[in-house]
């Protein structure tokens, strides 16, 4: 089995927010809630370099960990999915999450959270595959269909990859041959430390 | 310069060509010893020179990521919460905090305490009330017992619905199953959530009504010191309020300050609250409610079966003077003192000025 992983070239990313209009459009996400974000640091500086980020799939998820219904599961391609009709909306997986992938669509009065929205690497729920009730609550599910994440698909530099972490690893350090640049795995080192 | 040509050309002069062998062997000498010397010098001179470009060529690109793990902030298109931020560590450092001491300990504390009371049962026993009088002296009024009640029930409803939020994937989950809590938790999170302002309203007028008549005084700290003779059956004097009661009060007045002032943060995470904060507020909801869980429970105890004719004062209003003469031997000399000065007979002791 593949173990899913999304790499970001920062040398490439160019901060088109592609990535970030394409998952909104994909799977129909609600007003204020982003999946995907591109931060651009050093802005205006020479050097400076964007990212785009969403939720890792790490290999040992706090978010999980954390969860005080335990409503997260990972797949057997590595993809950290959770439960919308367990989740309470308790706000507890962003303050674990270090990449601030969980949202929460305001439900009620008082900044009450609604139930906590976050990439699915286009893998839907645990809804059936490619139902409506699937689509309505998690998105698109492309995973099943044989179809990678819809953000790295469509990212204009392929600076976003997302896929097998053997192949998206493979095709990053071609192109670090290449350009004779140091490798920069960003997130990694946070998101898949359990994995080494 | 003919004259020493001459002699040498005549013959070698042995002094002379003593002198030459003996320096050039000293030459020879020093040169071997000092030679090697120079491997120091070229290092020395080295590094020297590499100190001074790690200095000016430090990896800028690597400085720049560990900003990035240090939670240093950009510039993004989406608006939320620090979305500017790439990676927050505190998350972390709360996940261990919480899932390791702060459960552990948390039901470690409780578990001490109810097996305390267990212990403290069966060896020691309640404090029973050997003979009643039948006379009665008014002890709680009627918005007392109210404000501790609507305060007791609240925190009750709190403790279980919080408690779940820390406890239940560890405990409810086994018995009632991912949809069954799910399903318990959906329901207890809004009424924790909603509770907690008429909690904190009720808590906050109880603990300023009575905070005048839980001052320590000398008469406490004799009544702590002593154990409040609950383990060698010797009742010290005490007022209105004793010394154990007032340790109680002052726990609840601190614990409720910690306890009250990070559920405020928790409550509002509109008003952009930053992840850090909610971490640290969390710990401390977290810690002052389950110290105040594990002192109710102690609370709760010596209220009812600890000590014999405690609640119907809470209950009624009223004790038994017998009651009164065992555990607050002062107050009733007070109220006896005072009730005949008092127009109407009302037996009421004013909380303001129980004790001098």
């Amino acid at each position: 089995m593949a173990r899913m992983k999304f790499l970001c070239d920062a040398e490439r990313c160019i901060e088109c927010n592609g990535c970030v209009t394409a998952c909104k459009n994909e799977h129909e996400v609600p007003w204020g809630v982003n999946r995907r974000r591109v931060v651009t640091l050093d802005d205006g500086v020479p050097g400076e370099k964007s990212i785009s980020v969403a939720c890792m799939h790490c290999s040992d998820a706090p978010c999980a960990a954390v969860c005080p219904v335990d409503c997260f599961y990972t797949t057997d391609d590595g993809i950290v999915l959770h439960d919308k009709d367990l989740c309470i909306g308790c706000g507890y997986c962003f303050y674990a999450c270090p990449f601030g992938a969980p949202q929460y669509p305001q439900k009620e009065a008082f900044g009450v959270r609604g139930k906590m929205d976050k990439c699915t690497f286009c893998a839907g729920g645990p809804e059936e595959d490619g139902s409506q009730a699937e689509f309505e609550k998690y998105g698109r599910n492309r995973i099943s269909e044989g179809k990678l994440p819809l953000c790295a698909e469509m990212c204009s530099t392929k600076a976003l990859l997302g896929g097998d972490g053997d192949m998206v690893a493979d095709i990053y350090r071609e192109r670090v041959l290449k350009r004779s640049s140091r490798p920069q795995t960003w997130g990694w080192g946070v998101a898949y430390k359990a994995d080494s | 310069m003919a004259e020493r040509a001459n002699t040498t050309l005549n013959g070698r002069d042995p002094r002379r060509s003593r002198r030459i062998l003996f320096w050039s062997l000293a030459l020879l000498l020093l040169s071997t010893m000092a030679l090697p010397m120079a491997g120091y010098l070229v290092t020395g001179v080295n590094s020297v020179e590499a100190a001074a470009q790690q200095d000016s060529s430090s990896n800028p690109r690597s400085e720049f990521w560990r900003a990035v793990r240090g939670s240093e902030p950009g510039v993004t298109q989406v608006k939320g919460q620090e979305t500017n931020v790439l990676i927050q560590n505190g998350g972390q450092n709360w996940r261990e905090i919480r899932q390791g001491p702060l459960t552990t300990y948390g039901a470690i504390a409780l578990g001490v305490v109810i097996l305390l009371i267990v212990i403290f049962q069966a060896v020691v026993g309640k404090a029973k009330l050997e003979t009643r009088t039948g006379r009665t002296v008014t002890r709680w009024s009627m918005v007392d017992r109210i404000l501790h009640w609507y305060v007791a029930i609240l925190f009750i409803i709190l403790a279980i619905t919080g408690m779940a939020t820390l406890y239940g994937r560890e405990v409810l989950i086994p018995l009632m199953g991912k949809e069954g809590f799910a399903a318990f938790a959906a329901f207890a999170k809004p009424v924790h959530n909603y509770l907690s302002l008429f909690f904190t309203a009720g808590v906050t007028i109880m603990l300023l009504k009575w905070i005048s008549q839980n001052i320590p005084n000398s008469s406490d700290i004799k009544w702590i010191l002593t154990g409040g003779g609950y383990f060698d059956g010797v009742h010290r004097p005490a007022g209105f309020v004793n010394g154990g009661e007032k340790m109680w009060f002052w726990i609840l007045f601190w614990g409720s300050v910690a306890m009250v002032g990070s559920g405020i943060f928790l409550l509002f995470p509109n008003l952009d609250w930053t992840r850090e904060t909610m971490q640290l507020a969390n710990i401390i909801h977290g810690i002052s409610s389950l110290a105040l869980i594990a002192g109710s429970i102690g609370h709760i105890y010596l209220g009812t079966i600890g000590n014999e004719g405690t609640l119907e004062g809470m209950i009624t209003g009223e004790v038994d003077e017998a009651w009164a003469k065992q555990h607050h031997g002062l107050w009733l000399d007070e109220v006896k003192g005072e009730s005949p000065s008092i127009s109407g007979g009302a037996a009421r002791p004013s909380p303001a000025a129980p004790e001098k």
